[in-house]
């Protein structure tokens, strides 16, 4: 997870091949000093993203799914949130670079989809307003010109007559067009990093279906990178190469979809998947629950956070109350921070978990 | 647990008896403009439906949003007055009683709500929200209201020293169970849960759903369950009836419905959830509906469904479908219903 100090240091502003990846982000911490105590809502994660893939980041509530992505793009109001760590996008580092830097940023390098469209959208101005001020802050044109890149974008994401509802206002919009209007604003400077917070998490299922199409359909498009960050297992599983499922801030299992689906290791991996009803397969008579509820990001259990609520916890010999568990490879790039040796965990997927799913 | 049910039931309930009847139920909200308030049109939120719940089932309203699901339920509990149609509950008209009248069969039918965040005061301690239907109803209990508070709390899997704390203390799935707690006081029959688990996480969501089936074998309960989580309503539901823009297009068996759905909208909806299967990626025959539900305010003539449907032809704009039952337990509002058996379904239109 750490890299060699020295490499860290060698001019992280420049566009020097770090890594490999796109999008690369390593051991990254936000932590929000409160009267209560600190909240490490993000405390270690690191992943790399590549252009035309898609990563899917899975956790509950108050996982530090949101937050990881409000780092990237740069959105946590200066003197709240500690955030330490190294955000590459394409070689620049986005931690130490200065607001305004990374400002120029959003927009046409990364751009961001969020969970509520009307919320993100000012009320007092027309749809086509806002993807114009988005439009012209990064390219030079009259406004004629953007006002009809505007038309095609809104055309583009399936809003019908364009021409006449580009001078529309949020609200006057249903739910699932406001999301396209949104996706639109967000692609309206062809970003190459677009990061979609529970996008469709407030629609309906159709309406869900189109969207998800879309943001696919426009990836293809744009050969952009994708994170999707969502609680909903089947929308990871329609459209992630990649999954990350984190818990308490950090993750827990990292793998392609397959890895996640197929073959998870994490019992907390195991918990998700046995407490969601499937349609696709025989309905069965009980669901089974993870018991207890989320850690308070104040004050994490000791050693692997997830210890008060799983099953094999006994199986460590206390090393899951007193270590933090490590994330580590189990072959094939499958990253799982477990204490469980390969032995129990196999016997625990092949005779509890399989089965029952 | 508590003596909530002393005098009432004297005969002894059987399963598999109806319940509640909804006959004709509609829900009309006028729209008032200018200085006269005159009516300019009216938003048809419920507009005709007609169902039978049976004792200890589970019937699930699903739909998207706007199409009436959540209304039906304030109908059924009586939180809102209907428009026109009638409302059976157990032998008796509830269509049109007053407030005071209305209060004794409360004890009977009492709502769950989806936010467990808006619907717990938050001044009062968690004792007095529980225990707020024993003094509403002026039900005497054995051992005092405190007693069955705690006892109503052990029983939803919160620990009976919560008595003093106030919501903002919990998470979302305790006060979800307090919600729960209260909506048992009194020993209800019949429970509408307005999308109980939706505003739940995942792995809570699955031990809400556990708790609110253990309740029913328990107390024998009847649940109308309104959510639009097509794989929660699979787990829960005996019956599940599918409603598109305040009427009832689909309704059926559990298993009937999601192996044989009849209705286009039905066959849409499935195929429309997400499948957490990778090997299905990308590979899953989608019906991609067009565009989004129309207003409520103007719904397209006869069937309503028209608009967004790939097998609409010109009956479909001119006749109104009427809810039939193609199969035993299977009824369907659609002139071209798919998963016929017989084509002679076909001839009877």
């Amino acid at each position: 997870m750490t890299e060699p100090i020295e490499e860290v240091q060698d001019a992280p502003v420049q566009r020097v091949e770090r890594g490999e990846a796109f999008l690369d982000v390593r051991n990254l911490q936000v932590h929000f000093p409160t009267d209560d105590g600190v909240v490490k809502s993000v405390d270690g994660v690191s992943f790399k993203l590549e252009r035309g893939k898609t990563l899917g980041i899975v956790g509950e509530s108050g996982s530090g799914k949101s937050v990881t992505s409000l780092s990237i793009m740069g959105l946590h109001p200066p003197g709240v949130a500690k955030i330490s760590g190294q955000i590459f996008l394409d070689g620049q580092d986005l931690v130490s670079s200065s607001r305004e830097e990374v400002r120029l940023l959003r927009g046409k390098r990364m751009a961001m989809i969020f969970q509520d469209p009307l919320s993100a959208m000012h009320p007092f101005y027309t749809v086509g307003r806002q993807i114009i001020e988005a439009y012209q802050v990064h390219n030079e044109v009259s406004k004629q010109v953007a006002r009809k890149h505007a038309i095609e974008m809104l055309d583009r994401v399936g809003i019908p007559q364009p021409d006449r509802r580009v001078d529309a206002y949020p609200h006057q919009f249903s739910g699932g067009m406001r999301q396209r209007a949104m996706i639109a604003m967000a692609l309206s400077c062809d970003p190459d990093l677009l990061i979609a917070d529970e996008p469709t998490t407030a629609l309906d299922v159709t309406v869900q279906a189109q969207i998800l199409d879309l943001i696919r359909d426009l990836q293809r498009e744009f050969n952009s990178a994708v994170i999707i960050i969502t609680h909903d297992l089947g929308v990871v599983a329609e459209l992630a190469d990649d999954i990350q499922v984190m818990y308490a801030g950090r993750a827990a299992e990292y793998g392609t979809a397959e890895d996640i689906f197929d073959r998870p290791q994490h019992p907390y991996t195991w918990g998700l998947l046995g407490s969601m009803p499937r349609i696709d397969r025989e309905r069965s008579e009980r669901l089974i629950p993870i018991k207890g509820t989320p850690p308070s990001l104040i004050n994490v259990p000791s050693g692997c956070a997830f210890n008060p609520r799983c099953n094999y916890a006994h199986l460590n010999d206390g090393l899951s109350q007193t270590e933090r568990p490590e994330l580590l490879d189990t072959g094939n790039g499958h990253l799982v921070a477990c204490h469980l040796s390969p032995q129990n965990r196999r016997q625990a997927w092949e005779t509890d978990i399989k089965p029952k799913l | 647990m508590t003596t909530a049910d002393t005098e009432s039931t004297p005969v002894v309930p059987k399963i598999g008896e109806e319940i509640l009847s909804v006959d004709g139920l509609v829900k009309h909200f006028p729209i008032r403009k200018g200085v006269l308030q005159r009516q300019v049109g009216a938003v048809q939120a419920v507009d005709g439906l007609t169902f039978n719940v049976t004792r200890g089932e589970t019937l699930s309203l699903v739909g998207e949003s706007g199409c009436g699901k959540t209304t039906t339920g304030r109908l059924l509990t009586r939180l809102l007055a209907p428009t026109s149609g009638k409302i059976v509950f157990e032998g008796r008209d509830i269509s049109h009683l007053g407030e005071g009248r209305m209060r004794p069969l409360r004890r009977d039918v009492q709502m769950i709500f989806q936010d467990p965040y808006g619907s717990l005061n938050p001044r009062h301690t968690v004792g007095k929200i529980v225990g707020a239907p024993f003094r509403l109803q002026h039900v005497k209990t054995e051992h005092g209201v405190k007693r069955a508070v705690q006892e109503l709390l052990e029983l939803v899997g919160l620990s009976p020293e919560h008595y003093n704390r106030y919501p903002h203390e919990f998470s979302g799935g305790q006060r979800q169970r307090i919600g729960i707690a209260r909506t048992l006081a009194l020993r209800p029959k019949l429970i509408v849960a307005d999308e109980p688990v939706s505003a739940l996480d995942v792995s809570i969501q699955a031990q809400v759903v556990n708790l609110l089936e253990d309740l029913q074998e328990e107390f024998d309960l009847t649940y109308v369950m309104i959510a639009h989580d097509l794989s929660v309503v699979r787990h829960v539901s005996d019956r599940v009836a599918v409603m598109y823009l305040g009427k009832i297009v689909e309704l059926a068996d559990r298993v009937d419905l999601y192996e044989k759905p009849m209705h286009p909208y039905t066959v849409a909806l499935l195929s429309a959830v997400p499948v957490p299967d990778t090997k299905r990626k990308g590979k899953q025959e989608r019906i991609r509906l067009q565009g989004d539900v129309p207003s409520p305010i103007n719904p397209p003539p006869a069937c309503r469904f028209h608009t967004r449907c790939w097998k609409a032809q010109e009956i479909c704009k001119t006749q109104e479908p009427p809810l039939v039952e193609l199969k035993p337990g299977h009824q369907t509002a659609c002139h071209f219903p798919e998963n016929v058996e017989a084509p002679a379904a076909k001839a009877d239109q």
